[in-house]
């Protein structure tokens, strides 16, 4: 039977080392199966989180070879299996233990965007046009891979002072809601740190559901914030009359 | 020193136990009416299993169909759920989603529209107008996402990889719950007025399933501990399609909405043989007769190459496949290398959903145990023999807000309860001695428990092997007293494991012993002995509670008498009613 190699992160924040495992491969098998083979078979209390296993709740995000991947995604056979698979945590979140992250923060970050706010009055009547923009920025399963390619997170670790891809989509979708009234551009400028982020376009490779996270997201909220902030006419304007 | 003063402690109004649809909606609710709310889930919030559910929530806005109504959706239900379902419920149910559905638009969620800029509906099994509300096929993910972004505005505290292990009374009443930070493995007491259970299904017991690993019963068997009643258990749904290649994907849910759209069912010899099980609905039959179908071809010889079905959708053309059906899309091009927009894919039965579960009261969602509420598919009743698809999710939000603003007002109605420190000693008890045990891994009894059921319980029932299913979970129970763990109480999944195992030895044991009592088939409960229905077997209900001396009461009990108003409303159908006479008894049959 084939076999694959694998090199798995055990310990915990402060001090840790890859272990080496050899795992039988079947058919179809994602690096979630083989975790899930060690500690069936290795080590039963290899901590690994996982919900799903088909691609829907974003639970089970790990680095494999070093890339931010979720693990249900991750086929062997895309990998050359005559060599070993790394398998790490994500290095933007502090480590729980093993594979597990602290990702609270994200949480943090959420409970502070301004929620849902409908048009009063309104019939509720849109388009399938004008709502598949917001659509796609709903498509988002939290796995926080951008999050954690993002760079101003991972090597520069500007939290909180930039809330990350994720929570742009997330205030894309809400702002790009037919029927949304709310005013989220001060927050998106001074409290998400929009400016930090220069469109490496990192968090759009990663991202498993394909959101177009930089140029859809990202781009036209920076597009946005300039128009209110930035241009010239209005600023001119807000300098007589104070701010608006 | 009290011993209580031990432990971290967290006093709220209302606890609620799952964080997927029901559970959201549930601390939403008892939040509005004024109640401290504590949110417990096993998972990080976001991620239970609501959203993997992807056809549709199903409710009569009549926006396509326009004779759409709210007693044909009852009546669709009833029939859905063979006539055995808690009728009150599917009456509630039917009339309130349309409410919940569009109170879902108003807190953020966005549907896909019709022509006119109205929420779009879609056909799906067992309902006989286009019913279903969607979001392409990630539905459930946008039902989730609305609810979590509209409790965390609310104040609701969250306690997130934070899991249940048992229920704390008070004389009688609930007190509270007691469990462990995932993380750290501490213990931790919620003491609380009321507590809501939403915690979802069991379908982990079975080998072949569609769920995500916090399907392990946990709700039922620890309402069963705290002394509620479970009814219905013989009732599991098998999805007539899960993928079923290549192996590291079996069981993997294939949407309903694949046939809804238009999808046909073909067997090996290229025959759609659903003409053969269900000439009128054909594709969109309801699940538990798609399932036997498909399980019939292949005991026949007529399967796919893997052993199931071919399913296919590539006529509607590949925009209008990727459009409508995105998930399935990429999950058969990511993980099975198919292209469903190119040609079939191959589908077969996975164990997807429990109707039994907690019983309720229709009204409030209370349980027999005063305080403690059940919601969602920790409870049963709403559907009877077989769920229609899309009736979950409705289901979700209609009972998930009863059972919240029910908690709430029994907190406003009724005073702290007092928490028992033997209760408390029992059950930190309970956690620590895996660590002292010396059998085997948590991980291998599981797997042999799913054998055992898949082999004897599963999707058709014989009783010498329902029997072998009995004696399997005697011996599986010996082992499950003895579970060997290793390393610390820090995020340990086979220590988690092992606590989950004893709920789900529980529920199979409930489902086997059901499963043999009832002597006929219905519904999902299919009996190659009992291969028909039996008119007479219409009026019962199968309960199971935990005996004084800790042993396993299987018993019946009437169905609950349907009122005259409803009565009527199902016999409008007569052309149903004469189709279904062999499962009805005779008050409606006549």
């Amino acid at each position: 039977m084939k076999e694959a190699k694998f090199k798995v992160y055990r310990g915990d924040d402060k001090s840790g080392e890859e272990i080496a495992y050899t795992v039988p491969v079947e058919e179809g098998m994602v690096v979630l199966d083989a975790m899930h083979h060690i500690q069936r078979n290795a080590c039963s209390d290899l901590a690994v989180r996982w919900n799903c296993k088909a691609a829907k709740c974003g639970s089970c995000s790990a680095e494999v070879n070093g890339k931010p991947k979720l693990m249900c995604k991750s086929r062997l056979d895309d990998y050359d299996l005559s060599q070993e698979i790394t398998v790490r945590p994500m290095k933007s979140f502090p480590v729980i233990k093993d594979l597990v992250c602290d990702v609270s923060w994200n949480y943090e970050v959420n409970k502070k965007i301004v929620p849902f706010t409908p048009k009063e009055g309104t019939d509720w009547t849109m388009s399938q046009r004008d709502v598949e923009r917001s659509q796609e920025f709903r498509k988002c399963i939290e796995c926080f891979a951008c999050q954690n390619v993002c760079h101003v997170l991972r090597d520069h670790d500007l939290k909180p002072k930039f809330a990350g891809p994720r929570f742009f989509v997330r205030v894309a979708g809400l702002e790009m809601h037919p029927l949304d009234v709310a005013n989220r551009l001060e927050y998106i400028k001074d409290d998400m740190g929009i400016g930090f982020c220069n469109i490496t376009k990192c968090c759009t490779e990663v991202c498993p559901e394909d959101i177009h996270i930089t140029d859809n997201a990202i781009i036209p909220l920076k597009e946005r914030v300039v128009d209110e902030y930035y241009e010239p006419v209005k600023m001119v304007l807000k300098g007589i009359f104070g701010k608006k | 020193m009290n011993i209580l003063d031990r432990f971290e402690t967290h006093e709220h109004d209302v606890i609620v136990i799952g964080a997927g649809g029901a559970g959201l909606r549930a601390a939403i609710e008892a939040s509005a009416q004024g109640a401290k709310v504590a949110l417990v889930c096993k998972s990080l919030l976001g991620k239970a299993h609501t959203v993997m559910a992807e056809g549709g929530i199903a409710a009569a806005l009549a926006n396509v169909d326009k004779d759409d109504n709210w007693q044909t959706h009852f009546t669709d239900t009833m029939f859905g759920g063979k006539y055995v379902n808690n009728n009150k419920m599917a009456e509630l149910h039917a009339k309130e989603a349309p409410e919940r559905v569009h109170e879902l638009e108003h807190w953020g969620a966005v549907f896909d529209r019709t022509q006119e800029g109205k929420i779009i509906q879609r056909a799906f099994g067992g309902h006989k107008y286009k019913r279903l509300s969607h979001v392409g096929d990630r539905t459930g993910l946008e039902m989730i996402r609305t609810l979590q972004d509209k409790g965390v505005h609310m104040g609701i505290d969250v306690y997130m990889e934070c899991t249940v292990t048992k229920l704390l009374k008070d004389e009688g009443r609930i007190s509270g719950a007691f469990g462990y930070w995932r993380e750290t493995g501490k213990f931790v007491i919620f003491k609380a007025k009321s507590v809501v259970l939403a915690t979802g299904g069991v379908c982990k017991i079975f080998k072949i399933n569609s769920n995500s690993w916090e399907y392990t019963a946990d709700g039922q068997a620890l309402a069963y501990e705290a002394g509620a009643e479970i009814i219905d258990s013989e009732f599991i749904q098998f999805h007539p399609t899960g993928m079923i290649w290549p192996p590291g994907v079996i069981g993997i849910l294939v949407t309903e909405a694949v046939r809804g759209e238009g999808g046909i069912l073909t067997n090996s010899k290229g025959e759609r043989f659903m003409e053969k099980y269900d000439p009128k609905l054909m594709e969109l039959s309801t699940r538990d007769v798609v399932a036997r179908a498909i399980y019939t071809e292949n005991r026949e010889g007529r399967g796919s190459k893997h052993g199931g079905a071919y399913l296919d959708i590539s006529h509607k053309g590949a925009e209008y496949v990727k459009k409508k059906l995105p998930s399935m899309y990429h999950q058969f091009k990511d993980l099975a290398d198919v292209d469903i927009t190119a040609g079939p894919m191959e589908v077969g039965p996975t164990g997807h959903y429990s109707m039994g579960g907690v019983r309720v009261e229709a009204e409030t969602a209370m349980s027999c145990v005063p305080g403690l509420f059940a919601c969602g598919e920790v409870a049963g009743g709403m559907h009877g023999a077989n769920r229609l698809g899309g009736n979950s999710l409705s289901d979700l939000v209609v009972f998930g807000r009863r059972a919240g603003l029910a908690a709430a007002e029994f907190a406003k109605k009724n005073p702290p309860a007092k928490i028992d420190e033997k209760e408390i000693q029992g059950a930190e008890k309970e956690m620590t001695t895996y660590f002292e045990n010396t059998g085997d891994n948590p991980y291998t009894v599981h797997m042999e428990l799913q054998e055992l059921m898949q082999a004897n319980v599963g999707i058709f029932r014989l009783e010498e092997d329902i029997q072998k299913a009995i004696s399997g979970l005697n011996k599986i129970k010996e082992k499950a007293k003895n579970l060997r763990i290793e390393g610390s109480r820090m995020y340990n999944p086979g220590w988690h494991m092992a606590n989950d195992l004893q709920n789900m030895i529980m529920y199979a044991e409930a489902i086997a012993k059901c499963a043999s009592m009832r002597k006929e088939s219905r519904g999902a409960h299919s009996r190659l002995d009992f291969p028909n229905p039996n008119p007479e077997d219409a009026t019962w209900n199968s309960l199971v509670k935990k005996g004084p001396n800790g042993e396993m009461i299987v018993e019946k009990i009437p169905t609950m008498q349907m009122p005259s108003d409803l009565m009527g409303v199902l016999k409008n159908d007569q052309e149903r009613v004469s189709k279904y006479s062999n499962l009805l008894n005779s008050s409606v049959g006549a």
